[in-house]
Parts: structure tokens; sequence; C-alpha cells
């Protein structure tokens, strides 16, 4: 599904995100990275999103070379990865349902798809009173269930969440780790970065850990454990 | 296609109704460009038939011996129109001449009676030639004081208003270029307000718009709406703008007709109501939608 072949990612001569990073994560999959602050991981989530590209290795996304995407490309892109922030990153001057809508637009759906399924998304996660609100109505648990819905709305084959639940209390942080689960076993790739370390050992699933930009375990059942 | 194009339509609707104060903003700015790009087409009008009115005035004499025979003066006549800078020669016969100084001095009883006194007409046969542009003037006098002509010719006029005329001419000069260095400054000016005011307004924008791109939106599909915010600003501000200049225009006319009564400002703006109304529509279109493209350009590189 997506594989990062000797990933090398520089910002600048001395500040070097990752470092000769490989890894496969398959269709189906539920894949945790875990790392501290500055190990890494947003890179490799910028770079699936190819929001950065790698100095150095291939990533490939099914039959797309990433790190070789042209910038004309990168809509088409994107539009098979669904992607959540820890800033949710909402559309401010639009509602909830045309955040959600506007994920569909951009692929150029019809309007009676749109009426259709929007609400039926606000339904998977609990908000189809909040139709109508803007972003800044609601409550940061509420804001990440919107990008949440977004990101599942044209069912990409892979979620990629950054941080999900780092603005997040215990009890909301529980509603997304459910949703992205749930996501998973609907058969989206689920790609979470997190150093919360409580889900990551509840979850059970494969686990990335990064250190100073080196993967240092890559194990089936992982747990959260930092150091060597 | 005609989906995604009408979705950009009805955003760019949306963004400017929700985004109420902004607009308002942002069409204030662009209204104040357009008043003054409008009042500087005004103003060139207002110079320019203030300018023609100068120089219509001037004018060079040439007078003739008085036993020049009238058809060789006739025929200088003839021979100076066909100079590619006259633009027309009128000729006063010595009793035309004196017909006019009479009716001029109707009043003064000395000069009349001094008149009657001499038994003979005093004054001289003239051409008066106008030229097309005053610089020509000192041609067209090296012309007249050619040696062929010296035994009729008594006198030009040009030697003694030659002053007068190279400085009006360099007033008039001046004047124009003024006017060209004036408006390039202040449309300059008028567009870098502008444009920074929509880059302001998009700068506001930025993280939406590198949100839309993470969501995989095409440039056109998030660029689109932000051209459409702009064309409405340009339209809403050229009315406005136009909507508070007419009234002005019509107040003002009387006063400037009393300083050249040649200008007829209300008729002119009359006549080119459309053309104005159409340079200051597309003017504030072309202003604001290329401000916008290139505003947002710098935020679509996500």
């Amino acid at each position: 599904m997506i594989t990062f072949q000797n990933i090398t990612k520089a910002y600048n001569k001395n500040s070097i995100a990752l470092e000769n990073v490989s890894f496969k994560i398959n269709p189906k999959e539920f894949v945790s990275i875990v790392g501290r602050s500055g190990s890494g991981k947003s890179t490799i989530v910028k770079l699936i999103i190819a929001e950065e590209k790698p100095t150095n290795g291939r990533i490939i996304f099914d039959s797309y070379e990433v790190n070789k995407l042209r910038f004309s490309q990168l809509p088409e892109y994107r539009r098979h990865i669904g992607t959540i922030f820890q800033d949710f990153r909402l559309l401010s001057g639009k509602t909830v349902f045309e955040n959600i809508a506007f994920a569909l637009e951009v692929e150029g759906r019809p309007q009676k798809e749109i009426n259709e399924f929007v609400p039926q998304i606000l339904n998977l996660v609990g908000l189809n009173d909040k139709m109508q609100s803007f972003p800044y109505e609601l409550s940061g648990g509420e804001k990440q269930r919107v990008a949440i819905a977004r990101a599942m709305i044209n069912q990409p084959e892979v979620i990629v969440a950054d941080e999900p639940t780092g603005n997040l209390d215990p009890f909301n942080t529980w509603e997304i780790v459910k949703l992205l689960m749930k996501l998973n076993e609907m058969g989206s790739v689920v790609i979470l970065a997190t150093h919360n370390k409580e889900v990551i050992n509840t979850l059970g699933h494969r686990v990335i850990t990064l250190d100073a930009g080196k993967v240092i375990r890559d194990e089936e059942h992982g747990r959260f454990i930092l150091t060597n | 296609m005609f989906v995604a194009f009408s979705r950009i339509i009805k955003y760019g609707f949306q963004n400017f109704l929700r985004n109420g104060w902004l607009s308002t903003a942002t069409i204030a700015v662009i209204f104040l460009a357009l008043f003054v790009l409008q009042s500087l087409i005004i103003f060139n009008f207002v110079a320019k038939t203030a300018i023609a009115t100068v120089q219509n005035k001037i004018d060079i004499s040439v007078y003739f011996k008085s036993n020049t025979a009238e058809d060789e003066i006739l025929k200088l006549e003839k021979s100076l129109e066909g100079l590619s800078e006259v633009k027309k020669t009128e000729y006063v016969s010595r009793e035309q001449a004196l017909t006019e100084f009479q009716a001029r001095r109707k009043n003064d009883s000395i000069v009349i009676a001094a008149i009657q006194e001499l038994g003979e007409n005093p004054l001289l046969a003239s051409l008066n030639i106008k030229a097309y542009n005053p610089k020509e003037y000192a041609a067209i006098s090296t012309y007249l004081n050619n040696e062929s002509l010296s035994s009729i010719i008594e006198k030009v006029s040009y030697a003694q208003n030659q002053i007068v005329i190279e400085r009006l001419i360099s007033i008039v000069d001046t004047a124009k270029r003024g006017g060209i260095i004036l408006t390039l400054i202040i449309t300059l000016i008028a567009v870098l307000v502008a444009f920074n005011t929509i880059r302001l307004a998009i700068y506001s924008n930025r993280e939406a718009i590198s949100i839309m791109r993470l969501v995989g939106a095409s440039n056109n599909f998030i660029r689109g709406p932000y051209i459409v915010e702009g064309i409405l600003y340009g339209i809403l501000a050229g009315i406005l703008s136009f909507a508070i200049i007419t009234p002005l225009i019509t107040y003002i006319a009387p006063h400037m007709a009393s300083f050249v009564p040649e200008m007829n400002l209300q008729n002119y703006f009359a006549t080119n109501f459309f053309r104005l109304l159409s340079y200051q529509l597309i003017f504030g279109i072309i202003l604001s939608a290329v401000s916008s493209f290139v505003a947002v350009h710098r935020y679509l590189k996500v």
C-alpha cells in the first residue's frame, strides 16, 4: 500500500528530520507512529500527503511514486488520503456541512450525492445536530470529529492522523480513537502519529517507534516504549 | 465542469457576504483608487480644454505695406495655407481694419476726429495666421521674413510677441508634461494601495487556502471564488465611485465654466457617461481580479 524506501528528509543542513527510514504499510493495517516531539512523526505524515518532498529515497503509494509527483498532480493524489491534524484545520468561513461537503466538491461530485452523504457521515460521528454550525461554535472534540468526517467522506484508502488527540481531553481522545478504529474496520488503512502512551498500549496494533529521525522499533503488536 | 463553475461563483458570493466587514473595507479602498483615477481623467480633460483655449488665443499678424495690391496678399495667403503648419489664415483689408477700429473706438471722439482729420485710411491690411502648434510660429515667421517678401511686408507681429508666445509655449509644455507625470504617479499609488488591500484580505485566508490544498482541491477551484469576490469588489467600487462623482460634477461644472468659459464639463461628462462608467468598471474589475489572482497564488504552494 505505502512503502518508504530509505527516506531521508533534511529541512536544512543542521536539521535532519528523518534518516534512512524504510517501512511498508499493508492494506487494512492500523499503524501507530510514536516518538518524542521532534523525532520525525509529523515529517512522515507530511511526506505521505506530499506536503513535503523527501531529500532522498522513494515513497510509493499504490501506483504513485509520491516523491516524483508534479505540483499539478497533488490535488488528485491527495483525494486518496484523508488527513486529520492536531489543530483540526477546518475552514473557519464554512459551516460543518460545507466543510465536509468541500471534500466531495473538489472531486466534482453532484450536489444530490453531497446532500445524501454528508448527513450520513455526520450521523456516524454524532454531529447531525451541528450541521449548520460554524467551527468557532464547536468544542475541540466536535471540531476533530468534523475533521474526521471530512477525511472519511470520500472513502479514501488511507487515513493519516497527525496527533489527532493532542489538543483533546481523555474523554474526547477515546471518542476519536474509537472512530479511527471504526474506520479501520471499514477497510481503510489508518496511520496514527501520536505520543499518547495509553492510546498506543490499548490499541495493540502495529507500532513504529522513531527516535531522532530513525526507526528504532517496528513491532506487530507494539507498545509505547521510546528507548532502545 | 459546469458544477465546479457554479460552485466557484456560489462560494465567491458566499465569502463576500460572510466577510461583510472585510468586503466593505476592501471596497472602500478600491473605491478610493477608482475615484482618484476618475478625477484624473476629468482633470486631464479640464487641463486639455484650458490649454487648447490658451493656444487658440495665440496668433501672429502680418501687416502689408499700404501700396501692396490685394491679389498679391491673397497669393501669399494661398501659399501660407499650403504650409502644413498653418491651421487658418484670415485676411483683413485696410477698409475692414478701419471699420473694425472705428467700431471699437466709437466712444472715443478724439480718435474718431483724428482719423477724419487725416482724410485717408492710416491702417494697413493684414493677415492673421493661426498655427496648429504654437511652436511653429517661429518657422512661419522665418518664412515671412524671406527677402522676396520684404517688398510687400511692413512687419510681422511675431517679433513683438515672441517672448509672450515662448512663455506660453513653455507653460503649456510644462502643464502637459506635469499632467502625464502626475497621472502616472497617482495611478501607480492607487493601484498599489488597492493591490495591497486585497493582498491583506487574502492574507487572512492563507490558512484556508492551504487547508483546501491539503483536502485535494485543485488550484482553480481554490482561486476561483477569490477572483469572483475580486470582481464583485471591482463592480461595486466602480458603481459607488460613479454614484459619487456624478453629483460632484454637476456641482463643480458651473465653477469651472467661470474659469474657462469654453469648458462644458457637464456636457463632456454626459456625452461620455457610458465610456467613463465602463472605464471605471473594467479598471476596477481587472485591478481587483488580478490582485486576487496574484495574492492567492502565493499561498497555493502547498
